[in-house]
């Protein structure tokens, strides 16, 4: 039963990464990504392909973390530039029909290149199936790495929100536009930074979950669902919450998949998620405000 | 020396027409009041200079540069700070964050710890809830917030609109007294009140709006001393 729970906190770090890239986003802009699962997606083929050009086969990919997170922020600045920013405080639902098209975009488009088959980076077994013990309770290698790094990438955000010049501009701009810019703050760029942190956060889970999963340009829509569940869950716009959101889809999932299998999971986290709404209609943590 | 000069602004939103051919100029030390009844466009005047509102015609010159085509967040590093009606606290942010954030420009971040222990040993009463969030002092706080804010800004020229708004009386004083003490510190401003005692009696120069056009100028004791304006804005 600790060996199950262990699993779900240890994959659920990796949605809560995902999740937190997403109320950063929505916590700023206003906008929800629905294309969150697919920038994850992205990358994981950056990872891919990184991997085969540069890394010997067998070796662990996570030093490729730097260059994903640049590539990923890049992109991310990009597709804001490109598509997102026609419709930040625009009408209240096109950013919907926006980002549901550019999931789809993203995943035929990679679908285009790099065909539908599964794909899976060859890291050697004793990374793959690797596992500390302690005191009889097992941890994967993998699982741990991807807990670790979420678990800093999150502390990371929460550091830059709260007492960074940019975090208590991205702040501002959420609460009153109008206010951050007459106090100086160039709006667009918080907009870019965000938004390829939010990128950036998906990509990051992407490498973290190579090891774990099978790429393929559909695997967005997976996380996607989870990735939202989690942020509902947590309550909109907190980030504590979209954090301790995903770990407790983690042991949901994790719990369900043990004791029964592994596709009622979905179903699972659906009802965990139906049943907190219902006594906390805000979310665990939500107070009703949207607080960046 | 002129800081700012309006030139013959013409402005609105959309069709709707709500300034006329309004000229205004501040000087350097110079507080500036700007009053007039509900809807004369006192405050979509404030909205040209700080560039929510695009002029249809006219020029607005700061220190010699056209501000109409400055971006809109481009004012606060070139020293204007403009406190809204309605304070424009982040309510959600700590009171410490919302100062912190009137030196967020490159003008004012040098001088942040400067700025921070001045504004703070202005408004005491911020300095026991740095912690707290904005959202919950209250009215006459938030006000002070507001100006302790502007004034981390280190501003060349202070805009206010509507500082008295939804104040209780006492209050009201508490503001527009430490208004004079940065008056008397040599800080030039533009008040805009619907409260004209209050506003003439701080003020060097006062002008009244009326319907979008700029109906009358001079020294604020003058207009004080007016009979027509005493009988519309007074009842006297």
């Amino acid at each position: 039963m600790i060996q199950v729970i262990i699993n779900g906190l240890l994959i659920g770090a990796v949605y809560s990464l995902i999740a937190v890239g997403l109320t950063m986003i929505h916590g700023v802009m206003k906008i929800v990504n629905f294309a969150q699962g697919e920038l994850l997606m992205v990358g994981m083929y950056v990872t891919y392909v990184l991997y085969g050009a540069f890394v010997a086969e067998g070796s662990a990919p996570y030093f490729l973390i730097v260059p994903v997170c640049i590539i990923m922020f890049l992109f991310g600045a990009l597709v804001f530039k490109v598509s997102v920013s026609h419709v930040v405080g625009k009408s209240e639902t096109s950013y919907i029909i926006l980002t549901i098209g550019m999931s789809y975009l993203l995943r035929y488009g990679f679908q285009m290149i790099f065909g539908s088959n599964y794909q899976s980076i060859p890291v050697s077994e004793s990374l793959k199936f690797g596992s500390i013990t302690i005191g009889g309770i097992v941890f994967t290698t993998t699982r741990l790495i991807a807990f670790f790094a979420a678990l800093i990438f999150t502390i990371f955000v929460n550091y830059l929100l709260s007492s960074t010049d940019i975090g208590r501009a991205m702040r501002a701009t959420s609460e009153n536009k109008t206010v951050a810019t007459s106090l100086g703050v160039n709006a667009k760029i918080v907009y870019i930074v965000a938004f390829g942190l939010g990128t950036v956060f998906a990509g990051v889970s992407g490498l973290l979950v190579t090891p774990l999963y099978m790429i393929y340009p559909s695997v967005g829509a997976v996380f996607s669902t989870i990735a939202m569940s989690a942020m509902v869950l947590g309550g909109l716009g907190n980030i504590k919450g979209a954090m301790i959101g995903g770990m407790i889809i983690g042991v949901v999932e994790a719990l369900s998949s043990t004791y029964l299998t592994t596709n009622v999971s979905q179903i699972f986290i659906n009802l965990v998620l139906i049943l907190i709404l219902i006594f906390k209609p805000y979310g665990l943590f939500g107070k009703g405000v949207r607080i960046a | 020396m002129n800081m700012l000069k309006m030139d013959k602004v013409c402005a609105g939103y959309g069709d709707l027409k709500v300034l006329f051919d309004i000229s205004l100029e501040i000087n350097e030390g110079e507080v500036v009041a700007l009053v007039g009844s509900n809807g004369a466009g006192k405050t979509t005047l404030l909205r040209t200079i700080s560039g929510e509102v695009i002029p249809t015609s006219g020029s607005i010159k700061w220190l010699g540069m056209e501000l109409t085509k400055l971006p809109e967040n481009k004012r606060a590093v070139n020293g204007i700070a403009h406190i809204p009606q309605g304070r424009g606290i982040l309510a959600s942010l700590s009171i410490k964050d919302n100062l912190l954030l009137g030196t967020y420009t490159k003008r004012t971040k040098p001088r942040r710890a400067e700025l921070l222990e001045n504004a703070l040993q202005m408004f005491p009463i911020l300095k026991e809830r740095l912690n707290f969030p904005a959202g919950s002092l209250s009215g006459g706080q938030q006000q002070m917030l507001a100006i302790a804010r502007a004034m981390m800004m280190a501003p060349k020229l202070l805009i206010l609109d509507e500082p008295s708004l939804g104040l209780a009386p006492v209050v009201v004083d508490d503001v527009y007294r430490i208004l004079d003490v940065m008056k008397r510190q040599g800080s030039s401003m533009l008040v805009i009140e619907q409260n004209l005692t209050k506003a003439l009696s701080i003020s060097d120069r006062g002008y009244v709006l009326e319907t979008g056009h700029m109906q009358m100028t001079g020294p604020s004791k003058e207009l004080l001393n007016n009979k027509d304006i005493q009988k519309a804005y007074l009842g006297i």
